[in-house]
């Protein structure tokens, strides 16, 4: 029992922190809250699906030109539509919002909605480990989880650019004065976050199947796990994503699946009521605009 | 030599100085002004009368209307003090689910509930809210947009207040069908002309102020965490009605009562009729929900619709429908020749 | 100049990150007094006004007003008690007429208190306001737009805004920059005239001529630290504050 607590807790874990960080990470770098998120999510899935199955291609591809297009499509996002609303909260949100909305609810009316839509596993099979069967998949989850991490740290740390996104993040004047780029950096955050949306995608997708709701229930999941962590703390999402992956596990065992759900709106009464802007959070209202 | 015109725009004699102090001299020049402003009260108010000649199905679309124009207002009166609300179905829903459960659970009757369940409804929303109030903006949007979607499946796996099949078998509102049809009409006037009201007086500029610059607002040694919180209980009583009194309207609550296009679409009356000025929430709920009853046909189609009209209109005409129409009617353009 | 200490601050620090803004500053301020705060950019002064305000709260340090510990209360509250503020970016209520720009200070529970709940109608205690920083009840200022109003004027505008307040203490954060020399040569009067009826006076400014017309104490920031602190011509004659302005001669 604990053993299965501690893997399933960890795969579940992982999922989150996959699933959250694309939000996160274009939050922390640009201030901007990517409402499209969930949308970018689907549509990577079934811009896969429609690869495989209507093109043949070979799936490696698919993933490539999949996250490349997704990338792509957040980057245009920025220069197309948002760059004419910086700076004005009320029209960046909505257009955010109004963007994602349409294209979960145009895929739905579309049809895309039987049980025929699934993504292939990669490798079929599992091991088990300490008594516990895992399947191939999660565990490539967990890899491709903790390789993002550490590819997140050397980036932000050791690159050109990742430490251009640190200087934006922290004090934007500055940082322009420096010749860092503003608009640039926030299409290029934009295009990241929707880029690990699609990664994210394709890699827990093919543990159930694709459909609507999915997206609906990515973007509440990058948002309630913001919100306990701190939408602009990576360290955060990661600390949040073991808490509630856990809380999750441990409800479901011992209570029922459906209360997995409850855990997350406890967890954000819980942060709201005693730190609002998160565990590692640091956005008061006041400090960040004096 | 080629003449070249440029486009002249002159207010209309009769604006005199300010934007709000007229000049009349003749029954003209007041119809002009009353016009406007009494049509659409006219309207609403013979429009239900009519319920012979135009039949049940548009008076229907009439309630529908107010209920989406109320949710609009509030959004509206949100956005004025500078908050931006994703989630007007967790206003709606709260005043819905409330109400519900009273009628359901002690009987009591809707003259009882619906109020209850509005003041409750607002007062549920507003004490979630606030720890939101003290942080930066976009949290606002993220977590109205969250709690809908939350509240939604956590009723679905607690089974509670009736979860996946609600609370059915309420009582009626009331028998008589002009109850039915003025309620919701005279609501909306309360909220329309009372948040006019509100955002004109000295109190509606301390709102505003707190949107546009709430530093210094604070320098101004006013607690501008107390007048959001107030903005919001308003705004969450002017939600939470059309909740409660759809309950009774339908006779049941349940899961829908929370979802996502209560959020959509007074959002996009809102901002395609123009923020800021309650009249333009009243003019986008007058065009897209007949339009969209119209459009039933194509279903989930409308809701892309308008996340399409939300993207045009914020990006392109931020105004807004009313505010370009008042340009027009407030001044004329002519070409004149470029000396 | 009354005897009492009007402000205490003692020891207050800030860092951002790692770099330190203001660094265990400490001075007090009588009542009657006008202070001038100097210093090159990037000193610390705005961070200081900040600390004292309460828009930013102090890593270390206190701050006593009139005998109350305000050390890290919010903004609002201190206005209450009666400091008022300007801000360098003079950010008025753009799409409010000028006089209408006042209406909210006059909404909020300190003016209610002190005017003894009854005050007559708003609209008149602005334009009297603004008659008070000079302009005149029948020109065409107090109902502009704030938006089409010069530089100067909305600079006026924000002190006016504080003095709605009726406040004990005004802080003035770069009142005078961006003023030409005629809009400087009209506010030195107002200042004056402030501060002879028993206003106290913080002024943070680059331009030094003027302010030393008007303050008769002036302290320098450097780095984040108080490195000089006395009457005008004392201070600007010590070493540490040519040092800081001008710099230090190399030896070659």
């Amino acid at each position: 029992m604990i053993s299965y607590i501690i893997i399933y807790g960890l795969v579940n874990s992982v999922t989150l922190a996959l699933i959250a960080i694309g939000f996160s990470l274009t939050f922390g770098i640009s201030g901007v809250a990517n409402f499209a998120y969930g949308g970018f999510y689907l549509l990577s899935g079934y811009l896969t699906w429609m690869l495989l199955n209507y093109l043949k291609l070979p799936l490696v591809l698919a993933v490539f030109l999949t996250v490349g297009i997704v990338a792509l499509i957040g980057f245009l996002t920025y220069w197309v539509i948002l760059l004419r609303v910086r700076g004005i909260p009320l029209s960046e949100v909505i257009a955010t919002f109004a963007l994602g909305v349409g294209i979960l609810e145009l895929f739905r009316w579309a049809g895309f909605v039987t049980y025929e839509f699934t993504l292939p596993i990669f490798i079929k099979g599992g091991i088990e480990i300490a008594g516990v069967p895992l399947d191939y998949q999660r565990l490539f989850i967990i890899g491709i989880g903790l390789a993002l991490v550490i590819f997140l740290y050397i980036f932000t740390h050791h690159t050109r650019i990742g430490l251009s996104f640190r200087g934006i993040a922290q004090n934007e004047h500055t940082a322009i004065s420096l010749g860092i780029e503003s608009d640039w950096t926030a299409a290029l955050s934009l295009s990241l976050g929707s880029a690990m949306a699609g990664l994210a995608a394709i890699a827990i997708l093919p543990l159930g199947i694709i459909s609507i709701n999915v997206g609906y229930d990515v973007l509440l999941i990058a948002v309630a796990i913001g919100i306990v962590g701190g939408l602009e703390s990576v360290p955060g999402i990661l600390v949040a994503s073991l808490i509630l992956g856990y809380a999750q596990v441990i409800t479901g065992l011992y209570l029922s699946p459906e209360w997995m759900m409850v855990v997350y709106l406890a967890a954000i009464v819980i942060v709201l009521a005693i730190k609002p802007s998160g565990l590692f959070g640091k956005f008061k209202q006041l400090e960040e605009r004096v | 030599m080629t003449i070249r015109y440029r486009k002249e725009r002159l207010d209309r004699g009769i604006k005199v100085r300010t934007e709000d102090i007229f000049a009349l001299s003749s029954y003209k020049e007041i119809l002009y002004l009353v016009l406007p402003r009494a049509l659409p009260v006219l309207f609403l108010l013979i429009f239900p009368l009519l319920k012979g000649l135009v039949g049940l199905y548009w008076e229907k679309v009439l309630i529908i209307t107010c209920i989406t124009a109320l949710l609009a207002l509030s959004w509206d009166l949100l956005a004025s003090v500078g908050l931006i609300s994703l989630g007007q179905a967790l206003f709606f829903g709260a005043g819905a689910y409330l109400t519900g459960y009273l009628n359901h659970s002690f009987g009591w009757p809707p003259l009882v509930t619906i109020p209850l369940g509005t003041l409750g409804g607002a007062l549920f929303c507003t004490l979630f809210l606030l720890p939101v109030l003290r942080i930066r903006g976009v949290y606002f949007a993220i977590v109205t947009l969250t709690l809908p979607l939350l509240l939604v499946r956590v009723i679905e796996a607690t089974k509670i207040l009736g979860g996946t099949e609600g609370l059915s078998g309420l009582s009626r509102l009331s028998e008589n069908i002009w109850v039915e049809l003025y309620i919701p009409v005279l609501a909306l006037f309360l909220c329309l002309f009372g948040f006019r009201r509100l955002i004109n007086m000295d109190y509606g500029l301390v709102l505003q102020g707190i949107r546009d610059n709430d530093l210094a607002v604070m320098s101004g040694a006013i607690n501008i965490h107390k007048f959001k919180a107030q903005a919001v209980f308003i705004a969450a009583l002017a939600g939470a009605f059309p909740g409660a009194f759809m309950t009774h309207y339908y006779q049941f609550v349940g899961m829908p009562a929370f979802a996502l296009d209560f959020s959509i679409l007074p959002l996009t009356c809102a901002v395609l009729g123009g923020v800021g000025n309650f009249a333009g929430p009243l003019l986008g709920a007058f065009i897209l929900v007949p339009l969209s009853e119209i459009l039933r046909a194509f279903g989930t189609l409308r809701v892309v619709f308008y996340s399409a009209i939300l993207i045009v209109c914020v990006v392109g005409l931020p105004e807004g429908i009313f505010h370009y129409l008042e340009r027009k009617y407030h001044q004329f353009e002519r070409l004149v020749k470029v000396a | 100049m009354g005897n009492r200490a009007v402000l205490e601050v003692d020891k207050v620090s800030r860092s951002f990150g790692g770099v330190v803004a203001v660094w265990e500053v400490s001075f007090h301020l009588q009542e009657g007094e006008l202070l001038g705060i100097i210093g090159p950019n990037g000193s610390g002064k705005t961070t200081l006004v900040n600390l004292l305000t309460g828009f930013v709260k102090p890593d270390s340090g206190k701050v006593i007003y009139l005998g109350k510990n305000i050390t890290g209360k919010m903004p609002y509250k201190i206005a209450e008690l009666g400091i008022a503020r300007t801000f360098q970016m003079a950010k008025p209520f753009y799409k409010l007429p000028a006089f209408k720009n006042l209406i909210i200070p006059l909404y909020s529970p300190r003016v209610k208190k002190l005017r003894g709940g009854r005050y007559g109608k708003r609209d008149d205690v602005a334009i009297d306001l603004l008659e008070e920083v000079g302009f005149e009840r029948d020109s065409f200022v107090p109902y502009k737009m704030a938006s089409n109003l010069p530089h100067g004027y909305v600079k006026r505008l924000e002190l006016a805004r504080c003095l709605s307040l009726r406040p004990d203490l005004i802080i003035l954060d770069e009142l005078f920059s961006g003023m030409s020399m005629s809009e400087v040569a009209s506010t030195l009067p107002i200042i004056e005239r402030l501060n002879g009826e028993g206003l106290s006076i913080i002024m943070i400014e680059h331009r030094l001529r003027e302010l030393f017309r008007l303050a008769t104490r002036v302290m320098v920031l450097n780095f984040g630290r108080k490195i000089a602190d006395g009457p005008p011509d004392e201070v600007m004659e010590s070493d540490a504050v040519k040092a800081a302005y001008l710099g230090t001669e190399h030896d070659e």
